[in-house]
């Protein structure tokens, strides 16, 4: 590899154990990346514990903007010694490992074909400080100041993320800053530096944001005026609503009274999450939970209520690998069949799939309107990766001038003009029926909120006909939700391939990048990323446009593909699947090697 | 089919406050069998709602699942109803009452529906001291699919089928004294002389208010052997107080013998009057009101009244601070923070 394409384009790993203050020590990094301008795309890889086990945290640098996951790795920090030995097996042949020589290495872990580093972490801080939790904490401020020397991290961008970091703990900056210069002083005596994986300033960042999908969620839904939240824990969703927790207490505290103009309650459990969602939407609250799978599984009865009530709700589906023993802490996007299908009797919810930060934070206010304007549950799928890790993202933006589409409710003006009242009487002819808030009218306007067995007036009926008509009725809906849910991406205007890739949600960064990697060795392919379920006419012309499609996604079923063939009655044959599901984020080297095995 | 009541009423009907007969406060006809309790405790709903003269639209109504969780069809069909999913009722009425804390939220619920498949969600909204009324149609079976035992069956009680029911029973008014509740009441279908009152001052009351009513179910629980069967209930009823509720404003007209009477004053200056049957009867110690239960239990008695009180209570809104103006009321302008802020945020990113 020449020596330029080492610049700006690497990847770093942290091995460090969980619980030790490492991922703040770790995001500094991608941080400062970041800061000189330059694509970072950092990864935290857990486990389901609190302390002790191994983490890793991977920091992608790509002067190209690749935002994917990428296997192989330049440098390894290691600082945890339960999984160095498989820790050294990980870095390529040519690369870098720096490690704690405190203790000599073991003869059987020394590899011929990669470069060690050893700083004497464990010592420096026994010499330095005599707390043993500053000797842990300095343990990873020294390994940062070591990489910024040999990868040429800029000093001033790193004390000013400690100025920010300890603004109004000022105390805390000296020694800090002490410690970096420790790591890089070590480096500079030692060693020749810098290394030629290193950085070099750039201004590829522009107003880019640096955020993880959670967040922006949780500020999507203060920013689209939800103002009940309810939901129970469960990893990896639990960050969306301490977001909008965090930013409802700094934007929706009345200055005057002190009082909220908000509610959250941490329910007993997604039952009744999504219970007092629906409850508050009834009512005519904004409101909203966020869950994963397992959470997803409990509330498929109250699914099935909206979808038949006709309620509106926000379900923010952060997915993870499997039930709560399976690999809760890592990524999968292998809830679309039961989200799609979510509940019992002929349900179809809903699905709306984001792909960025930028596309979180507006599909969350956006799906807060979607859902009142269609009355229905809508499901946003997005999932760990882009939940919990931070991504470079465009910033988010908003028009003041923005006015919320509550949907069809009738107030008491226009109850009291207006003759006979029917809840689900399908005046518009779109499937879409008028609702009344409780309380508005003191003669008019009231009904009964029950399933299925009742008729256009709300009254109850078990009568056959009252039903079908009510169920072709929500079928017409489902057309009408065709044409509002967003729509997808295309990557070409008109057709330049007979072969389509179809991918979602995060699989759009390697997705990307694996197109550029097959247009270098000159295939060319037709792209289009799905963002919502219906899917329109767009979606069905795609897949009948091309000779050949691939979908690309996260799961062992291929269940996006099932629910395309099912939907759209396609033939099968010509739709292939490019699949992972390890848990880890799928990346480009794995999207090109299996489409090279593929018999398009 | 549909079953709309007629509505043709002799014009000289009493009217009350607000100038609307009790016509107004009905529902549509009952579909449930003749003589079933539930009835008589939509009677007795729609009685109290008519008397205290409330504004039917500013009541919503909210049920699980069971013939129980039917009624609320069967009054107030002026009030927005919501026939949600079995157990499940005390969330749908959380998240109802959080996005509008101006209306009144009256929940019904069968013993099924509350002390098996729903008693997660049951312990929790008690917890929370939602301000809600929440009445139990308790009948000691599952009604709706046909007389199955239920958590609240006595031990020892047989059903229609001739089974004995060989597990305790559940005692709703007891778990929720435990519990914290604010508001405890039991009585029974058949006594309305009670029952409108307490009904009348749960829905004054500002918290968490439990009803438990025993509503024997006819059909296939009101057998000899039954505990909530119409014969045993009359005879073994303990009521720990006659209880009369007195609106503001009214003047108190019954007089009672002196040392025999207990006032409780509730939140809004309206008054629940108690005529003390059993000595020693405090229904704002929350202790001895736990023993007096347990002691009926062991009795084989069913002690009925108001059972306790607290009341100045702190509800679910006040302990989460909710604004004192309904969140569905809210805009853009109250919820939204606008450009300004969201770059200053963007700029915490970057
Ligand atoms: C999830 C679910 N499981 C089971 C049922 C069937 N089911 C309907 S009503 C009922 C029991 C109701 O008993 P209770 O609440 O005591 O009401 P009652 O009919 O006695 O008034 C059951 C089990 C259901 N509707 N939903
Ligand atoms: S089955 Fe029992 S509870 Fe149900 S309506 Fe008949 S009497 Fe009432
Ligand atoms: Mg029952």
């Amino acid at each position: 590899m020449s020596v330029n394409n080492l610049i700006n384009n690497f990847v770093v790993r942290f091995a460090n154990v969980n619980g030790t203050g490492s991922a703040s020590a770790n995001y500094m990094f991608a941080k400062a990346v970041f800061r000189m301008g330059i694509f970072a795309t950092p990864k935290n890889i857990f486990p389901s514990n609190i302390q002790g086990l191994p983490t890793w945290y991977d920091v992608r640098v790509s002067e190209k903007g690749y935002l994917g996951r990428r296997e192989g790795v330049d440098m390894m920090v290691s600082v945890n010694p339960q999984s160095m030995a498989n820790d050294i097996k990980s870095v390529k042949t040519g690369g870098y490992f720096l490690y704690d020589c405190t203790k000599d290495l073991p003869e059987n872990y020394i590899r011929e074909d990669i470069n060690y580093i050893g700083v004497p972490l464990m010592e420096m801080c026994i010499n330095e400080y005599s707390d043993p939790r500053q000797r842990q904490l300095f343990k990873n401020i020294i390994y940062v100041g070591a990489l910024a020397a040999l990868m040429n991290i800029e000093f001033e961008v790193l004390e000013q993320l400690f100025k920010e970091q300890f603004a109004g703990k000022e105390k805390l900056i000296a020694p800090n800053v002490k410690a970096l210069q420790l790591g890089m002083d070590y480096i500079k005596q030692h060693y020749a530096y810098p290394l030629p994986i290193r950085l070099e300033r750039r201004d590829l960042i522009g107003d880019k944001i640096l955020i993880d999908g959670n967040s922006a969620c949780g500020l999507g839904a203060v920013y689209g005026g939800a103002t009940v939240a309810a939901w129970y824990p469960i990893t990896p969703s639990t960050s969306v609503v301490e977001a909008y927790s965090e930013y409802a207490n700094k934007y929706r505290v009345d200055p005057k009274t002190g009082k909220n103009n908000f509610a959250i309650v941490q329910a007993e459990d997604e039952l009744a999450a999504i219970g007092m969602v629906i409850g508050a939407n009834w009512n005519g609250a904004r409101s909203f939970t966020a869950t994963s799978g397992p959470g997803v599984s409990l509330m498929n009865e109250f699914l099935g209520l909206a979808y038949f009530a006709e309620i509106p709700t926000l379900l923010i589906d952060v997915q993870r690998s499997g039930p709560s023993t399976g690999m809760p802490t890592r990524t999968q996007q292998s809830d679309i069949i039961s989200a799609a299908y979510a509940s019992h009797g002929d349900t179809k919810q809903v699905l709306v799939i984001p792909s960025t930060p930028k596309e979180c934070f507006d599909l969350t206010a956006d799906s807060l309107d979607l859902a009142e304007h269609l009355q229905t549950p809508i499901i946003m799928l997005t999932d760990l990766d882009l939940g919990m890790n931070d991504h470079v993202s465009e910033p988010f933006v908003w028009d003041d001038n923005r006015k919320y589409n509550r949907g069809k409710v009738l107030n008491a003006e226009e109850l009291e003009k207006m003759g006979r009242f029917g809840r689900y009487l399908d005046v518009d002819n779109d499937g879409v029926t008028y609702r009344t808030y409780p309380g508005t009218h003191p003669t008019k306007g009231s009904f009964f909120t029950r399933g299925t067995s009742r008729d256009e007036y709300a009254v109850y009926t078990e009568d056959s006909g009252a039903y079908v008509q009510n169920m072709e009725r929500l079928q017409l809906k489902w057309e009408t939700a065709k044409t509002l849910v967003p729509t997808p991406i295309m990557y070409q205007e008109k057709n330049k391939s007979n072969i389509g890739f179809i991918f979602f949600g995060t699989t759009l960064f390697a997705a990307e990048e694996s197109m550029d990697m097959l247009a270098e060795n000159n295939i060319t392919i037709d792209a289009m990323r799905l963002r919502a379920f219906p899917f329109n006419n767009q979606v069905s012309d795609f897949i009948e446009s091309h000779q050949s499609i691939v979908v690309i996604e996260q799961n062992r079923d291929a269940q996006m593909r099932s629910l395309l063939i099912n939907e759209l009655n396609c033939n099968p044959s010509k739709i292939k699947s490019i699949l992972n599901y390890d848990g880890m984020p799928i990346t480009a080297d794995m999207i090109v090697t299996q489409f090279h095995n593929l018999s398009l | 089919m549909t079953y709309i009541k007629p509505k043709f009423r002799h014009p000289s009907l009493p009217k009350n406050d607000l100038g609307y007969t009790k016509t107004v406060y009905e529902g549509s006809l009952s579909t449930l069998c003749a003589g079933c309790g539930h009835d008589s405790i939509s009677a007795a709903i729609v009685q109290s709602c008519y008397e205290l003269a409330l504004e039917p639209h500013r009541i919503a109504k909210l049920s699980g699942i069971g013939c129980s969780s039917k009624t609320p069809a069967y009054f107030l069909s002026q009030s927005h109803g919501f026939n949600s999913v079995h157990g499940r009722m005390p969330s749908v009425a959380t998240g109802a009452s959080l996005a509008n804390k101006d209306l009144i939220y009256f929940g019904v619920s069968g013993d099924g529906d509350t002390a098996s498949i729903g008693m997660g969600q049951f312990v929790h909204v008690v917890r929370r001291n939602l301000n809600m009324v929440y009445v139990v149609m308790n009948n000691g079976c599952y009604g709706l699919t046909k007389g199955q035992d239920s958590a609240t069956a006595d031990e020892g009680s047989k059903s229609k089928a001739g089974s004995v029911n060989l597990f305790n029973a559940i005692d709703l008014p007891s778990l929720a004294l435990e519990l914290g509740a604010s508001f405890v009441a039991q009585s029974f279908s058949g006594d309305k002389a009670q029952l409108i009152p307490l009904i009348k001052a749960a829905i004054k009351h500002p918290g968490f208010a439990l009803i438990n009513v025993i509503s024997p179910c006819v059909t296939f629980n009101n057998n000899p052997g039954s505990t909530k069967a119409y014969d045993y209930v009359r005879e073994h009823l303990d009521a720990t107080s006659t209880v009369d509720f007195i609106p503001l404003q009214e003047e108190i007209s019954v007089a009672y013998e002196a040392g025999s009477t207990k006032n409780i004053e509730l939140h809004d200056g309206s008054s629940l009057q108690l005529n003390k049957l059993a000595t020693n009867w405090n229904p704002e110690d929350r202790m001895s009101a736990m023993t007096a239960m347990q002691q009926a239990k062991l009795d084989g008695e069913i002690l009925t009244g108001l059972i306790f009180i607290e009341p100045e209570t702190t509800d679910l809104h006040a302990m989460i601070k909710t604004s004192d103006t309904p969140l569905n009321t809210m805009d853009e302008s109250q919820l939204c923070p606008g450009s300004q802020a969201l770059e200053a945020l963007n700029e915490e990113f970057r």
